[in-house]
């Protein structure tokens, strides 16, 4: 591995650990009786057994993609505040091919859910790029107006088209246009009673992680990301350098949404019965995306770890409420965590002056 | 005529919070230091606010506008100290910015809920909503301007324009303002002068923390009796705001003027037979203040400029 990766891992989980110890401090500042019994849960919940483990991943699967989204928008500039938008919009795309498009085979389908949902979250995230491109409009600015406007427009299509008057959702969609489970339900699962109880946990933990890996692949290793990047590290310099800046953001903020929207086919694709409100409300996994990112220190190889952790947290701090406690404080924890993110690229910097690199050759 | 009336006493309502907190962010923003925890401050701001309210407010008396006063002040601190964490990460340590305001964004309403759920039994702070003044004394008498500014209000409204007329000055007029605005806009310069950067800076945070702060509340206090950890997303519209109003005072008072209105029809045009009978679907209603603001800014953003140096730790050796 090389020396900044090391580096990188070193102070993520000095901050990690130093969030969960501010976790603690809260738990026992406000009832230290239950404080460790609820904290063990929270931290080893999600490890109890391979269930446990597979919803983890299940769980971690749309967020490393917001994540990876607001990812992608960073290193190329950008701040993808409109993941939620995004994400909003790919999931009704895939939920409505899902339902409606009955007539294909369900692999065929499936393929169009997905691919459905990157386009029309491309072309939500494709607004905020065309305004900051050509009309100089800040792209967090949009991406909050979209976010709005995209969560009134979808509860109004919802309310129109495949809603489920009973629920005020979605309608649920056939059995076979959900994503296959390969089989990882025979890994993913707990002893109960007679037989077993599985994780929904599917390919989408797959889709998500080569995803993370191809944008690994096109921002380091192409021409095109090269050029992404270029626009994002010094605009006047790419610019000099005969690349089109304007065309530059349009696609990338396209592809951040490309990327939400994925996420978006993933959840209401996992086989849980999970559909999609009719409230207009604003998609959380669109924001908890902005902490994964930073987290994940705004690489997409440590995204899909963030993603996996936060999960974790999630799935465990659920079960602190025996205990009186609420999931809030796992927001706490990994806002305390976000928080010192921000320390760890100066604290970086400055351990690389205290040890300089060796020269190479010896 | 009594329509009118309604529609502006209304988008005061909606138009206050959004100015202060916008105001209050242009603070942070022209000393250089980019403020996306707006929303999180607020938060903050109702939640010890409207905390206050819960434990002070006297059943027997409870349109006394001193306890509301009283209240301000508690969120503007609460609002103030939170920012202390935005300031030394992006001041001190040189962090990026973005990064600490979105840890606050995240830390508020968990913390709001989870004091809330664990020591009040339940998500929501409640407080005794007496505060609306029916007609201010004198004033409220006035042909036109007296139903238009002074009938059905509430103190916090002459507070927001209060704190519009002092920005105005502060920012312009005086040596602090002109000090904040060179460190926006090119702290190398600020501090070849003899002027502490850090020391600047940490004014425009601290101020925008109280503005924030005090807003949160303010845009509680109208519209419900009790908190429940979350203002709606109002910190990221007077972000939104903030921007459309170019960081200028003058026109953050345009800008939030004009999206308390559209809000104001977004959410009572049921009220307004005319919007009513044109029979669209309410959902395109709700939608219009931000399809309105989107398309302002792609027709007036073409030369607009935030402030050169927002975003950008300070860095001595690159003067």
């Amino acid at each position: 591995m090389k020396r900044d990766s090391i580096l990188s891992l070193i102070s993520t989980l000095i901050v990690i650990i130093v969030g969960l110890l501010i976790g603690l401090i809260v738990l026992l500042a406000s009832d230290s009786n239950q404080a460790f019994p609820a904290f063990w849960t929270m931290i080893s919940f999600g490890l109890r057994n391979m269930r446990n483990v597979g919803d983890v991943l299940l769980g971690a699967t749309p967020i490393i993609l917001t994540g990876l989204s607001v990812t992608f928008a960073f290193k190329t500039g950008l701040f993808n505040i409109g993941a939620a938008g995004q994400f909003a919009f790919g999931g009704y795309t895939a939920i409505y091919i899902g339902v409606q498009f009955l007539f294909l085979p369900p692999p065929l389908r499936i393929i169009c859910s997905i691919l459905g949902a990157a386009l029309a979250g491309a072309v939500w995230g494709a607004i905020p790029g065309l305004l900051k491109a050509y009309r100089n409009v800040h792209e967090v600015i949009t991406s909050i107006m979209t976010n709005y406007i995209g969560m009134y427009l979808l509860s109004y299509t919802i309310q129109n088209t495949i809603f489920d008057i009973n629920r005020t959702t979605t309608t649920r969609m056939p059995d076979d246009s959900n994503l296959p489970s390969l089989g990882l339900n025979y890994i993913f699962r707990e002893p109960l009673g007679e037989g077993y109880r599985a994780s929904a946990v599917n390919l989408g933990i797959f889709i998500a992680i080569f995803l993370a890996i191809l944008v690994y692949i096109i921002l380091d290793k192409t021409k095109f990301g090269y050029e992404l990047k270029a626009c994002g590290f010094n605009k006047d310099a790419a610019k000099y350098a005969g690349i089109n800046q304007n065309r530059n953001i349009v696609f990338s903020m396209m592809i951040c949404g490309a990327i939400a929207g994925i996420g978006g086919a993933l959840i209401y694709m996992n086989g849980t019965g999970l559909s999609m409100t009719a409230l207009p409300l604003l998609a959380m996994e669109g924001f908890t995306g902005i902490s994964v990112a930073f987290l994940g220190l705004t690489n997409p190889i440590g995204v899909i770890f963030s993603g996996i952790f936060v999960s974790y947290l999630f799935l465990g701090g659920a079960r602190m409420q025996p205990f009186g406690f609420s999931l809030e404080l796992v927001n706490i924890v990994v806002a305390v965590i976000i928080y010192f993110c921000a320390f760890v690229l100066v604290v970086k910097t400055n351990i690389g002056k205290i040890f300089p690199k060796s020269r190479e050759g010896e | 005529m009594d329509m009118f009336y309604f529609i502006v006493q209304q988008s005061m309502v909606f138009m206050i919070p959004l100015l202060i907190v916008a105001l209050g962010g242009m603070f942070s923003e022209r000393s250089g230091i980019v403020n996306i925890a707006l929303e999180g401050k607020m938060v903050m701001g109702a939640f010890t606010g409207v905390l206050f309210l819960n434990i002070f407010q006297n059943p027997e008396n409870v349109s006394d506008q001193g306890i509301l006063l009283l209240a301000l002040l508690v969120a503007m601190i609460t609002g103030m100290l939170i920012s202390l964490f935005h300031a030394f990460a992006s001041i001190n340590l040189k962090a990026n910015q973005i990064i600490s305001g979105i840890a606050i964004n995240m830390f508020a309403p968990a913390f709001a809920i989870y004091i809330a759920i664990f020591y009040l039994d339940g998500q929501f702070v409640p407080f005794i909503n007496q505060f609306r003044i029916a007609s201010v004394p004198i004033l409220g008498d006035i042909p036109i301007l007296g139903p238009l500014l002074f009938q059905r209000t509430y103190i916090t409204t002459y507070i927001g324009f209060l704190i519009l007329a002092v920005s105005t000055i502060v920012l312009y007029k005086t040596k602090f303002g002109l000090r904040l605005r060179a460190c926006g806009e090119y702290p190398q310069a600020a501090d070849s002068v003899g002027i502490s950067v850090a020391k600047i800076r940490y004014a425009g945070v601290l101020i925008s923390g109280a503005l924030a702060g005090m807003g949160g509340l303010i845009w509680i206090v109208p519209i419900s009796s009790r908190f429940g950890g979350s203002v709606a997303g109002y910190g990221f519209l007077a972000l939104a705001v903030l921007i459309f109003g170019a960081w200028k005072p003058m026109r953050i008072l345009f800008a939030s003027f004009f999206f308390g209105i559209m809000q104001t029809i977004a959410s009572s045009f049921t009220a307004i037979p005319f919007l009513l009978n044109l029979g669209i679907p309410a959902a395109f209603y709700s939608m219009a203040p931000y399809v309105a603001t989107l398309l302002l800014l792609a027709f007036t953003s073409k030369n607009t400029q935030a402030p050169k140096a927002a975003g950008q730790p300070y860095d001595k050796g690159m003067r």
